[in-house]
Parts: structure tokens; C-alpha cells; sequence
């Protein structure tokens, strides 16, 4: 079932993966993001990143609250090279 | 949990891991990597995963040469998938001083047996038809330098090293380092909790890459090593189309598609340098990288931008790593200078033959703590950033 069901979307990692990543002892958020490459497609982990989060808290039995939110990565959203080339003004 | 051990590692990046794999395949397993963070929170989780043969340096063509061949039977050897793709690496010259040296690398890349060639602008043009290159003046290009996405890589070596009965501790830093009757106690402690703990070590190595002069110090010993922050940004995917890694010598620009089809790319930038390792991005880099980038490629302009990053070289006055024993039973493995990653399989070969006591390799006399002093100095000159 796990299988089946879609945490990162942008990404395609499943419950699943991340129940994999936990057993192999990655709790950590940072972790669990680099072993499934979950939050770094477009969204940036917009979308994922409380599910994640949650699960993370649930695997190393801490409170959610606890769980620090992985480094968010600058630009906000997507900005074409263009633009920041200045060639767009 | 051991509590005493043939040999700690610090700092669990792909230099102590790549020790500690080669360390268990030698049979030499009572070994402890101490890594701070979590795995790949250093350089080794933040390096664009460029692997090149093209070097200054006859020690750096050679040892490069011999870490892509090992890479290349990674796969089968530790059965972790590290997407090695040998697309080349095309490095191109704008003036006639960096033609003159292009042509002698290439020169000693040939003399050791790397397939390096000169192109003309033209056969640039042919491997990546994307280029504009006005205002270049020939190009070096090895088809057997690529790239690979080097997470898998710490992954692939830990999990190895732990099944022969290493023991990788996350999350654990080193508070203090005594010398002792039969080696070295050291003081650890947890992260998160601050929980405390020691563990014996007959010998000690200091793989902490940036962060080794902090490790370094704990034994009373200065280094010359300096943490310079190296900017990289990926964009979003695009189907494949790139097969070298491309680089222009007068900016330190870098591009490279990766096997999820984004592209990597990077630049030289200056930093102000306190000593600290800093992390922060910066709009700056994003602008300077968005110029450079969409001159040498016009169709990149339309292209977006996902995420930027930041990862810590490791800079040594002279380009060259500081290796060997300084103080007895304390041994170094640091100074990497931003591609410590690709030498790594290399490097920790070579280490583990010398600490489980089958041979000494040259290097470990030849880029000591003491060279810096001596003045013996063989710099590398193909840093990029």
C-alpha cells in the first residue's frame, strides 16, 4: 500500500521510500531528503515537506514540533536565467 | 557502540568513508568515523560531481586517473548506482596565455596517458553546437573525464564499511582530543542532546575537511587550510542534450547536465575570508553566473532556475592536500581544495594500504604539514572557483 501512496510529488517518492530511508537509520529530515531526492523538484518541498516532516517525527519519536524544516533554497520560485541576467528589465 | 578503537576517523564525508570502506576491505575493521552532522552535510553532499583527468599537476592527473577507473567498477563493487557518466570535459580558452597553458597540460595529461586532445573553436562547436564562441581561442577536451551524482557515494561506502563491522556515528562531534598511554581519548558528544561520551583510539585521522583546522587545533597543531564558500545553482530539467561537462578557464564558470537532466553549474567568486565556514547564498552569484552562463549559451536564457547552493572548499596555499602523520599516531587528510570528491576513491585506497601496514605511498611524504615550511611547494594551477 505504502507503495502506492505519493509523498513528493515532484519527485515521486512514495511512503514507501521513506519508511526505507528510516529503517536504514536517516531520520533526519536533511537525510531523508537526500536519500530520496524528496523537496528538490519545482516546488522545493513546498508541497512534501510537512508530510515529511511528520513522518520523520513519528520515526525517531520526537514531537513534530521538534523536527527542523530542511534549508530552503533561494529563489522562492522558479526565476529564469534571463532575468537574473538583467536582460528582462 | 565500541568504546575503543584501532582507528577513529573524524569527519564522516567521501574521504573517512572512503577510508574506512578500503580500511574494511583490508581487513582492518575496528574502525570509528565520527561525523558531526548528518551524512553529507559537508562538501561531499554539495559538490557539483565533476570527475576530471585534466590537471597542472603530474600527482593529480595520475591519482585522478586512477580515481575515475575505480568509480567506474563502483556499481558492481559496492552495488550502489552513482550515475558515473564519462560525457568528457571541455575546457575552453578565451586568450593566448591560457592557450600556452592549455597546451602544455595537455601535453602532460598525454604524457600520462590521458586522451586529452586540442580542439579549434569549430570542434568545440561540433561536440556542443548550443556554444557561442566568439572570443575563444581553442579548447582541451578529455572524453573520459564526466560526472556522478556523488549522495550515492557516501551511501554506497558507509553502508559497505558498516557490513564489515565499521562503526559510522552520525550526528556526533569532537569536543577534545588527549594524547594517552596507548593513542589518543577522545571526548564526543551528541548534536541534538549534548550527550557525552569518550572513546579510545590508537589512531586518529583528521578527514574533517573544511572544518579540519577546528580538529586540528584540538591536538595542538595549526593549519594553513582556509574554508572558501563555492556557490552552485541547478535548474530545471531539461530532456538530455549535454554530454561533456563544459568550463571556461577565464571566469571559472562550469555547466554540466545532470542524469535527472538539470543543469549544474557553477563560478569563481570571491568571499570575504574570516577563517568561518559560511554557507549563505547570494543574489550576486545568481546574477554573475546568469551573464557569464547565457553568453556562452543564448538558449539558456529562457531556462529556470530551481535552487542554489553553497558548499565549503577546502583551499590550501599551494592547490595541493595535506596528508601524512604530524604528530605520532595523528594523521591528516584534508586540504582538498574543492575536488576532494573525486579524489577520494583514490585517496582512500592509498591511505588504507598505509595504515594497515602493507605500503607507504610517495604522496604521504611529498604533501605534508611540514612542506609549508620547507617551501616545497608543486602547485596545482586547474582550480576552478
Amino acid at each position: 500500500m505504502s507503495a502506492k501512496i505519493i509523498v513528493c510529488r515532484c519527485e515521486d517518492v512514495t511512503l514507501s521510500d521513506i519508511e526505507r530511508t528510516h529503517a536504514l537509520g536517516y531520520t533526519h529530515l536533511e537525510e531523508v531528503k537526500r536519500y530520496t531526492g524528496l523537496g528538490t523538484g519545482p516546488c522545493q518541498g513546498r508541497e512534501c515537506m510537512v508530510h515529511a516532516a511528520i513522518l520523520c517525527a513519528h520515526a525517531s519519536k520526537i514531537p513534530v514540533d521538534k523536527v527542523r524544516p530542511f534549508t530552503a533554497r533561494p529563489p522562492l520560485q522558479p526565476v529564469s536565467l534571463a532575468i537574473l541576467a538583467g536582460e528582462d528589465e | 557502540m565500541k568504546s575503543e578503537c584501532d582507528i577513529a576517523i573524524i569527519g564522516g564525508g567521501i574521504m573517512g568513508l572512503s577510508m574506512a570502506y578500503q580500511l574494511s576491505r583490508a581487513g582492518v575493521t575496528n574502525v570509528v568515523v565520527l561525523e558531526r552532522g548528518y551524512m553529507a552535510e559537508g562538501a561531499s553532499g554539495r559538490n557539483g560531481g565533476g570527475v576530471r583527468m585534466q590537471w597542472s599537476s603530474e600527482s593529480n592527473v595520475l591519482l585522478m586517473r586512477e580515481s575515475i577507473d575505480l568509480m567506474r567498477h563502483f556499481a558492481q563493487e559496492i552495488g550502489v548506482n552513482v550515475w558515473l557518466r564519462q560525457g568528457g570535459y571541455l575546457f575552453l580558452a578565451r586568450s593566448e596565455a591560457e592557450r600556452e597553458k592549455m597546451e602544455t597540460n595537455v601535453a602532460l595529461q598525454n604524457r600520462c596517458d590521458v586522451p586529452t586532445r586540442m580542439l579549434s573553436p569549430e570542434e568545440a562547436r561540433a561536440i556542443v553546437p548550443e556554444l557561442d564562441l566568439s572570443g575563444i581561442v581553442c579548447a582541451s577536451y578529455n572524453p573520459k573525464d564526466g560526472t556522478v551524482f556523488p549522495w550515492p557515494f557516501l551511501w554506497g561506502y558507509a553502508h559497505q564499511a558498516m557490513a564489515r563491522g565499521v562503526e559510522v556515528r552520525l550526528h556526533t562531534g569532537v569536543d577534545a582530543i588527549e594524547p594517552s598511554a596507548d593513542g589518543y581519548l577522545l571526548a564526543t558528544s551528541k548534536r541534538e542532546t549534548g550527550e557525552r561520551d569518550t572513546l579510545r583510539a590508537k589512531r586518529v585521522v583528521n578527514a574533517a575537511g573544511s572544518w579540519s583546522p577546528e580538529v586540528a587545533r584540538l591536538v595542538g597543531l595549526e593549519l594553513p587550510n582556509r574554508p572558501h564558500r563555492h556557490e552552485i545553482l541547478s535548474t530545471e530539467p531539461l530532456k538530455p542534450f549535454l554530454a561533456p561537462m563544459v568550463s571556461l578557464l577565464s571566469s571559472g564558470l562550469y555547466f554540466s547536465q545532470s542524469m535527472r537532466g538539470e543543469i549544474v553549474t557553477g563560478i569563481s567568486l570571491e568571499d570575504h575570508d574570516d577563517g568561518s565556514v559560511k554557507l549563505g547564498s547570494r543574489l550576486g552569484f545568481l546574477t554573475k553566473i546568469a551573464r557569464e552562463l547565457t553568453q556562452l549559451v543564448p538558449r539558456f536564457a529562457e531556462l529556470e532556475v530551481l535552487r542554489q547552493w553553497a558548499g565549503p572548499y577546502d583551499v590550501t596555499p599551494d592547490g595541493q592536500p595535506i596528508l601524512g602523520e604530524p604528530l605520532p599516531g595523528f594523521f591528516l587528510c584534508c586540504g582538498f581544495v574543492g575536488h576532494g570528491f573525486m579524489m577520494a576513491p583514490v585517496i582512500g585506497k592509498r591511505y588504507a594500504e598505509w595504515l594497515s601496514g602493507k605500503k607507504k605511498d610517495p604522496i604521504f611524504d611529498r604533501f605534508t604539514l611540514d612542506r609549508f615550511k620547507s617551501g616545497k611547494l608543486e602547485p596545482e594551477e586547474m582550480i576552478l572557483g
